[in-house]
């Protein structure tokens, strides 16, 4: 469904409400631009994607990838464009409220809780998106949360670490880490950013089956440098070139396409 | 052991788990204190250490799991003593009111912990040298102020003759029951830090302290956590404002100075600002350095005067040989300790 679709004004508040557990995309962004001073690190950017499609965002370094991830989550509000996500305007909200909508997403560089263990890390990313966020009183060892940060933990392969501080943990452990975080609760949308930059191969191949096990209404775009993992998990494609659009389509079409052989996968620029 | 507790998860059992036996001797020795020490010492050693301890605590609190550094901590605390004063009896019948304890003790420390949260309000929206910077700009002017204000605050000579209700027949200003006061005041205030730090809202807290970015992406609002920080240091400042103008029976401009800001920033890190025993350790220091360095100065032929000069030394001292104060200090000599061992066996040579 789109703006245009809409009959009128309060038959579109009753649509983004129904918007938000039926019909709708999943996020949809709209002339998008986001300005660091004069430059413009995404600009007139229009995107959709339905609920539980799974979409590789590729691009070389400096497209605008991330930055279109810090828009989505609200790290930082966009400078013109409307974001929506399950149909509801969320534009202008703060990171934390999209995040309880369903929004989830992973970071490039691991943003963890250094001072905190494993089982913490994983705790926190359950409460913070349900009740109790401010309670003072300290869970229960049969808290329905504890279990489910057990259970998050032990899917990532986590559970002899669980203890451990994260800050000593190894750099694929903190990789695992930061997945976990992003499943937390009941997510419907995820944002994953490079989550294979530096894994190796055998980590590699786990990333892969834990993303193509994730329950099939999670839908999820994948920043990826690497096209085995990025082909391997997404159904469509979206190119990105100098903060623009450059190409949508299946995987095999793009793969195929010449300007983007030229741009990116033939490393044509130079000859 | 201790890092065992810290980094167990939260599913860990509850209060009493694992206490060391050095904890249970502690405690036994400051139990049976009254029985061998002077009232001098139970007095004003330690009943100043405790008071002075959980102000420290305050700070710890904000800064060790927040990551906040406020300089507003005996600003609040000494509301909390005019309060007590204003809305209680004093020794300027024309101001105070005369509300009875079970009155006037509660509405102080909710005066306190609401204006240590506007504080927070205002100071969460900046970081490190301008939280420094917000909090001691109110402080001076909470010092100016009451200073000047003569309808309320009694100006320059404050309150005198603020004491203790007496509760059971007790008069809680006698050395040892005064002792017993603080002590389990302090102790309560230690644990519920302790317990929280383990809570949703204490994980939460060291979440925004390491990473305030995440834990927005992760469904917290960072703010909110921040300034509800700040209220509950706020209500163990306000618990040590209210012992210390017993203690002293009198509050004044001075009770909050500018120095006596400082001060508790000094105390909690010279003990140790990352856990909440550390504020205990330095205030005992600080208090044990303020009572002792005049007789020691006048001891080796100079001036008693000069005993902020003994404590900025010892502060110094500390501070350069371990930032994380005294408790740095102490792990420091536990690894050297532990390294010593013999690495098979576990023994030392």
């Amino acid at each position: 469904m789109t703006l245009a679709d809409m009959p009128s004004a309060t038959s579109r508040t009753a649509a983004e409400r129904l918007g938000s557990v039926s019909s709708g995309n999943a996020l949809e962004l709209r002339g998008v631009t986001k300005l660091f001073g004069a430059l413009a690190a995404i600009s007139d950017v229009t995107l959709t994607v339905r609920p539980g499609e799974r979409r590789a965002g590729l691009g070389t370094n400096g497209a605008g990838k991330t930055t279109l991830f810090n828009c989505g989550t609200g790290d930082f509000l966009p400078t013109t464009g409307t974001i929506r996500l399950f149909g509801e305007d969320v534009t202008s909200f703060p990171a934390h409220e999209r995040i309880r909508r369903g929004l989830r997403r992973t970071y490039q560089i691991s943003l963890l809780f250094g001072g905190l263990s494993v089982a913490d890390n994983v705790y926190l990313a359950c409460r913070g998106v349900s009740r109790g966020r401010f309670s003072l009183l300290r869970p229960r060892v049969n808290d329905v949360l504890v279990t489910r940060a057990a259970e998050l933990i032990e899917a990532v392969h986590l559970t002899p670490a669980r203890d451990t501080l994260v800050a000593n943990l190894s750099y694929g452990q903190q990789r695992q880490l930061e997945i976990a975080l992003a499943l937390a609760g009941a997510p419907r949308f995820i944002l994953f950013d490079e989550p294979a930059a530096g894994l190796s191969p055998t980590e590699r191949s786990e990333l892969v089956s834990i993303l193509t096990n994730l329950p099939g209404h999670i839908g999820f775009i994948i920043i990826e440098h690497d096209m085995d993992v990025a082909l391997r998990v997404a159904e469509s494609v979206t190119m990105m070139h100098n903060g623009r659009i450059f190409k949508e389509g299946t995987p095999q079409e793009i793969e195929n396409d010449a300007e983007v052989q030229e741009l990116y996968l033939g490393g044509g620029s130079h000859g | 052991m201790t890092y065992a507790v810290r980094t167990s998860g939260p599913a860990s059992p509850m209060l009493f788990e694992r206490v060391p036996p050095l904890w249970w001797a502690i405690a036994l020795v400051l139990i049976a204190m009254p029985l061998f020490a002077s009232n001098f010492v139970l007095f004003q050693i330690f009943g100043w250490t405790f008071i002075l301890g959980m102000i420290g605590l305050s700070l710890m609190f904000l800064a060790g799991y927040g990551g906040m550094v406020s300089l507003i901590q005996m600003t609040v605390a000494a509301l909390a003593g005019y309060m007590v004063a204003i809305l209680g009896t004093s020794g300027v019948p024309a101001i105070s009111l005369g509300w009875p304890w079970w009155l006037h003790i509660p509405v102080a420390i909710l005066v306190a912990a609401l204006f240590g949260t506007l504080v927070g309000a205002l100071a969460v929206r900046t970081e490190g040298i301008y939280t420094i910077m917000i909090t001691l700009a109110i402080a001076s002017a909470f010092f100016y102020f009451t200073r000047q204000n003569y309808g309320l605050f009694n100006g320059y000579t404050g309150f005198n003759n603020v004491l203790p209700p007496q509760l059971f027949g007790i008069d809680w200003r006698q050395p040892a029951p005064f002792y017993y006061l603080t002590l389990a005041c302090a102790t309560l205030a230690y644990a519920a830090v302790v317990y929280v730090a383990r809570s949703p809202f204490g994980l939460a807290l060291q979440g925004v302290r390491d990473n305030p970015r995440r834990m927005g992406a992760l469904g917290f609002s960072v703010t909110a956590h921040r300034i509800l920080a700040y209220t509950f240091a706020s209500v163990i400042a306000a618990f040590g404002g209210i012992l210390l103008v017993w203690q002293s029976a009198q509050v004044s401009p001075g009770t909050a100075g500018i120095p006596q800001v400082i001060d508790i920033l000094v105390i909690a890190v010279v003990g140790g600002i990352k856990r909440p025993v550390g504020p205990f350790i330095g205030a005992l220091i600080y208090v044990l350095l303020r009572v002792f360095s005049p007789d020691v100065l006048l001891a080796v032929g100079l001036s008693g005067e000069r005993f902020k000069l003994l404590i900025g030394f010892g502060f110094l001292v500390i501070v350069f040989f371990s930032p994380d104060g005294v408790l740095g200090l102490w792990e420091k000599f536990k690894a050297r300790r532990a390294q010593s061992r013999d690495p098979l066996r576990g023994d030392r040579p």
